[in-house]
């Protein structure tokens, strides 16, 4: 059997306001292939980010299914799932150094200390950060955070990584440099991924495709040439102001 | 929520519902039976017998009043105390917030006799004939609960966003203007908190009313007690324990819906607020918080250790050295270094417990599962765990004395159980081992936990690696909190202790209800040993407590 990546179809999640139940992804539905990066690019609120938790199992599907290689993942708990997310502020555990951080995956997956080491220093060059193993994360700035949560994120080697707007906490100009960063490391890993943002600059720095979400709807899905060429949706324009 | 995590959190919970039902629920099911009926049968007759008695209203009527007397100073003198002590910063902050908190964790005992040594004639201000008043009472009461409103008030004070106030002021308003249309009505529900747990400290009052109270002055606790004790009344007893589950039943759906509103209102404005030092504007508030902490706080503790120096032929440690004995005529059954033994073997026992079933119940509240049925499971046995932080501790005692008598048609009998004392003080120590865990566990990002699942760690293994050393910061102040409120409860042991192994503050109660300059010197004393171990244990667990954890207490 051929690996088919990620299928996203007809994925319904609804949050609570209120006391009402609101949809907040209304029926959404894509594909990733392996190797490829994905950007879901649309306004706050939209629900791209809340498609992303469902996809990791965070969030409960109310409709429809998401499937990895042509396997059902419902049955499958977060932690099996052997995808990674990355969050907007890092979410670095507080009580361990940043090797203690960029291992955790690593110790999960049951490889010994022997092991460990090597892979976070390899990973640590990769994201800039060599001879950062015994800094505590107080010590670091937003930036070298994310860069600690990169790493982290992708240690265990997921066959999926999720980064939720990985880059909106830093300001401009470091945003673009690890924009770069982010793209080249992706590539270089060759890692299946989907990257959420609401940043068109940023989706298209970093993805191979683009899906545009508008209140809860994947409204149009393409490669940045293409999207160029036919123009994002009229709605979606408007509100990111081009 | 899988099946199999939801077995998993039953068996948490398990054994903190099967604690609180055996010697909780069961006990005070039990003394409502009790007063609700007669050989099995509905008789509702206690209650007319009880309530046709004018004792009976002068009482609760005493309880109210001492009850929302203390309440109100405790709050007007504690906001002005939460700015100066959380809002301000100055040299010394950190002694005079110590010095602050000490009076919450003495034993009710202690407070009692420092304020009779304070107020008794002889004693510094014996020539206010305070003694045996109302106003005393609610002086005790202020002193013992002044800390709950200035660290409930404070600790939120601390966390909320100054650039409102700042906006208020920039729009024109004099700082009197932007605290009463700004800052106040943001700490309201703080406010309403440390009211309402006060209240109920105040309405549950024991010890220090039975101590400053004599026949005059007594709350519906103490009432209970009497009658138990003195009178013989179980019925009676019955009845005036069901009158106090109503009335601690109201206040806390008070407190728990003003808590709510706390939680909500934090979201919003969790930040740490750079703090200003105390400045020449700030001469009112460190005017009244200056006044409270030397004459309410500092001098009944003075007065305590100095007269517990001094005898009728002047200074001398005598009244230590009679801590060997059994007291003038013999009025103790063993030595009051014997009781302190007692005391501190009971504490450890008493800890152990109420720290496994605390942390156990904290686990459990703390999580914030995505069903609806889910949430509304924990809402419950959040409600139920803290229960018994209401009930006052005689209730508890009382329940205990005529439940644990074959309980549950066994034919065993608990009351003589050498257990059943520590068991009683990890009831009342239990819910404030989950007050003192829960803001900590509650912090935590529940990304956090996320993040670990995404890296492939199991819920067991998400535990270990991210509630676990989270807790353990908070864990120091917890078991701090069960060991002082073991070393000093009194309500509940008092119905409970055997009397040839009478614990430390009994034993105090003992001395200063006899006759004689001998007892009462050993009683200063005495309390002067307690205050100052439980102090001791209180300052050990500060040190370990986590310095952006938001305790309530």
């Amino acid at each position: 059997m051929t690996a088919r990546g990620l299928e996203v179809s007809d994925v319904v999640v609804e949050y609570e306001a209120a006391g009402r139940w609101l949809p907040a992804v209304a029926g959404v539905s894509f594909d990733v292939v392996p190797g490829e990066v994905l950007g879901l690019l649309g306004p706050s609120g939209c629900g791209k980010s809340t498609l992303l938790r469902a996809i990791a199992g965070l969030e409960r599907l109310v409709r429809g299914a998401v499937s990895w290689d042509g396997a059902d993942l419902a049955p499958v708990p977060v932690h099996r799932r052997g995808f990674g997310l990355m969050f907007q502020d890092g979410q670095l555990f507080p009580h361990r150094d940043v090797a203690g951080n960029v291992a955790f995956g690593l110790q999960m997956a049951g490889l010994g200390p022997a092991e460990r080491a090597p892979r976070v220093h390899e990973l640590l060059a990769m994201v800039g950060l060599e001879g950062f193993e015994r800094r505590q994360v107080e010590t670091l700035s937003g930036g070298e955070r994310q860069r600690v949560a990169l790493a982290r994120s992708l240690a265990p080697t997921p066959r999926l990584l999720l980064l939720d707007e990985p880059l909106s906490a830093l300001d401009r100009a470091l945003r673009e440099q690890l924009a770069e960063d982010l793209a080249r490391v992706l590539h270089e890993t060759r890692t299946t991924a989907v990257f959420v943002t609401h940043d068109q600059d940023e989706a298209f720095a970093v993805a191979d495709r683009i899906g545009v979400m508008f209140s809860g709807k994947l409204v149009q899905v393409g490669t940045a040439a293409e999207l160029r060429a036919e123009g994002i949706d009229r709605s979606v324009r408007a509100f990111l102001g081009n | 929520m899988t099946a199999r995590r939801w077995v998993g959190w039953g068996l948490v919970a398990a054994v903190p519902l099967a604690f609180l039902g055996l010697f909780f629920v069961l006990p005070t099911g039990t003394l409502i039976a009790r007063g609700f009926s007669t050989g099995g049968s509905l008789d509702l007759s206690g209650f007319g017998e009880v309530f046709s008695r004018p004792r009976t209203w002068r009482i609760v009527g005493l309880t109210f009043l001492q009850a929302t007397l203390g309440t109100v100073f405790a709050v007007g003198l504690g906001i002005p105390g939460a700015y100066v002590l959380y809002r301000r910063r100055f040299r010394g902050q950190w002694l005079a917030r110590a010095l602050v908190t000490v009076p919450f964790v003495l034993p009710t005992v202690v407070v009692g006799v420092a304020f009779r040594s304070l107020l008794a004639e002889g004693g510094p201000l014996g020539a206010l004939h305070l003694d045996g008043t109302l106003a005393a009472i609610v002086a005790a009461l202020v002193f013992f609960n002044y800390s709950v409103v200035v660290r409930t008030v404070g600790g939120f004070w601390a966390h909320l966003d100054p650039r409102a106030e700042q906006a208020a002021r920039v729009l024109g308003a004099p700082p009197w203007r932007a605290f009463l249309s700004v800052t106040l009505p943001a700490l309201v529900p703080a406010i309403t908190a440390a009211a309402s747990i006060v209240f109920l400290f105040c309405a549950t009052a024991f010890g220090i009313v039975l101590i400053l109270g004599g026949i005059r002055f007594g709350t519906i606790e103490t009432e209970i007690w009497i009658q138990t004790t003195q009178f013989l009344n179980l019925r009676a007893a019955s009845v005036l324990s069901v009158v106090q589950l109503v009335v601690v039943g109201a206040v806390l759906g008070v407190s728990g819906a003003a808590r709510r509103r706390r939680e909500r209102a934090l979201h919003l404005t969790a930040v740490d607020a750079a703090r200003e030092r105390l400045g020449r504007a700030d001469w009112a508030p460190a005017v009244v918080t200056g006044l409270v902490g030397a004459v309410l706080i500092a001098l009944p503790m003075l007065s305590l250790v100095l007269r517990s120096l001094q005898t009728s032929h002047g200074w001398s440690l005598q009244n230590y050295a009679n801590l060997a004995t059994t007291g003038g005529r013999g009025v103790l059954t063993g030595t009051v270094w014997a009781a302190l033994g007692n005391s501190v073997r009971t504490a450890f026992v008493a800890t152990a417990i109420a720290v496994v079933v605390g942390a156990l119940v904290a686990l459990v509240v703390s999580r914030r599962p995505h069903s609806r049925s889910g949430r509304r499971a924990i809402e419950t046995l959040d409600a139920v765990f803290m229960l018994p932080l209401g009930v006052s501790a005689v209730t508890v005692g009382f329940g205990f004395l005529i439940a644990l008598h074959r309980p549950l048609g066994l034919d065993i009998d608990l009351r003589t159980w050498w257990g059943l004392v520590p068991v009683a003080q990890a009831v009342v120590a239990v819910p404030l081992v989950v007050r003192s865990l829960l803001p900590v566990l509650r912090a935590i990002d529940p990304r956090l936990r996320q993040a670990a699942a995404m890296l492939g760690a199991s819920p067991w293994r998400v535990f270990q690696a991210v509630d676990l050393p989270m807790v353990r910061r908070a864990l120091g102040l917890a078991i701090g909190f069960a060991f002082a409120v073991s070393l000093g409860e009194f309500g509940a042991t008092s119905f409970l202790v055997r009397p040839d192994r009478p614990t430390l503050p009994i034993v105090i109660y003992r001395l200063i209800g006899r006759p004689g300059a001998e007892n009462l010197g050993m009683a200063l004393a005495a309390s002067v040993v307690l205050a100052a171990l439980t102090a001791a244990v209180m300052m050990l667990a500060e040190r370990w407590r986590p310095a952006s954890a938001m305790g309530e207490l």
